[in-house]
């Protein structure tokens, strides 16, 4: 089962690459050109997102480089070592959705510490596998066709990766045990 | 929302390092952040230019409607104001296949494509639909069968098996999913109450 969905994966974009002008060819598409015609759209939609997304990352620089989230961090602590959660994971369960270079670099460095197959190790990867950079993601789709007003988007997207954070602990928990 | 999260970011970044008497760390760190940002919208112009190019195939050659009608009837529950026959539908879908297969590269140029189709349905530009919600809440819960990164990160660090996260990372996936599905139609569900009474 896990063979097959790895090898899937792998073959994925091979795959589609060659289906869809394959396909576009049977049913007459002029292929290149529609190509040429569609890629046009790509440049103006990420020179859109930029001011997004330095506006984003500005903020989420400052606020990790000086000190301010681990500070916040520190708040949470006595909590969690009330519900027994680890607290070398938490940074990664705040930074996951605020920065998703900063959340990949933390996981690396709790497998790396902790040894890839350790319990934290484990819920490390886990985490960082199961969410997304949920204000990466608000920015990019948002930015690209100029949303200022998310509505209740960031609320959702917030709580879901909290879902995701305690869901990730306790099936971490319940396959491989402490 | 947004406005508040970054306000509060920048601002207790500057009171740290006030408090710490070391002011010149918010303007290094403003800078890289900028420099950043620019660095990643570089990086995207090559994956928007490719795969909006190949989506382009995708619907001339009628791709995008085939498996809209195919998988209708998930979308359709997902998103009950866009109507059933609306190109969004067709982008909405690869979005989420490209989700699925850990392809995160291709997935977000098909996500901008359905969010502006969203936004051709939308009365106010600048507010977000509740359909466009819907669609952000998919894509930062983010439904993966295989989290590809992962499993390469693991190998990297001498896993002896480098893949046996991927059921747990299943699992959690669902469950935050699923979370943001319900979130996602409870606030919609509030949010047109309030606009009745």
């Amino acid at each position: 089962m896990m063979q097959t969905i790895s090898f899937l994966s792998a073959i994925m974009i091979p795959a589609l690459l060659a289906f869809i002008p394959l396909y576009g060819l049977s049913r007459g598409v002029p292929v290149y050109e529609s190509f040429v015609e569609g890629a046009k759209d790509g440049f103006p939609t990420a020179i859109q997102i930029i001011p997004h997304l330095v506006g984003m990352m500005v903020a989420v620089s400052i606020f990790r480089e000086t000190g301010a989230l681990q500070f916040y961090l520190s708040l949470f602590k006595p909590v969690l070592t009330a519900i027994h959660f680890p607290e070398e994971v938490l940074p990664l369960g705040i930074l996951r959705p605020i920065s998703g270079a900063g959340a990949l670099a933390y996981a690396e460095n709790l497998m790396a510490t902790h040894g890839p197959d350790s319990f934290l190790g484990r819920l490390a990867a886990t985490m960082q596998g199961s969410t997304d950079t949920t204000l990466y993601v608000l920015t990019v789709y948002f930015g690209a066709v100029g949303i200022r007003r998310s509505l209740y988007a960031v609320k959702v997207g917030l709580m879901a990766d909290l879902a995701g954070v305690l869901a990730s602990w306790m099936v971490v928990m319940w396959v491989f045990g402490l | 929302m947004v406005n508040y999260i970054w306000l509060f970011m920048i601002v207790s970044g500057v009171a740290a390092a006030a408090f710490q008497g070391e002011m010149d760390v918010v303007t290094q760190a403003a800078l890289k952040g900028a420099k950043d940002g620019v660095a990643v919208c570089m990086g995207l112009i090559s994956i928007l230019v490719f795969w909006l190019g190949m989506m382009r195939i995708a619907q001339d050659a009628g791709l995008l409607k085939a498996l809209a009608r195919l998988l209708s009837p998930v979308v359709r529950f997902l998103f009950p104001d866009v109507p059933r026959d609306h190109p969004a539908m067709g982008y909405i879908l690869s979005n989420m296949s490209a989700n699925l297969f850990g392809l995160g590269n291709a997935a977000t140029p098909m996500g901008i494509k359905a969010m502006e189709e969203l936004q051709k349905l939308n009365p106010d530009p600048k507010t977000a639909t509740p359909a466009m919600c819907t669609l952000l809440a998919l894509n930062t819960s983010s439904l993966t069968l295989i989290p590809t990164t992962m499993i390469g990160l693991r190998m990297e660090l001498g896993s002896a098996n480098p893949s046996a996260i991927i059921g747990t990372t299943i699992v959690a996936t669902f469950c935050s999913s699923l979370a943001a599905i319900c979130l996602d139609r409870w606030f919609r569900g509030r949010m047109a109450r309030r606009i009745q009474t």
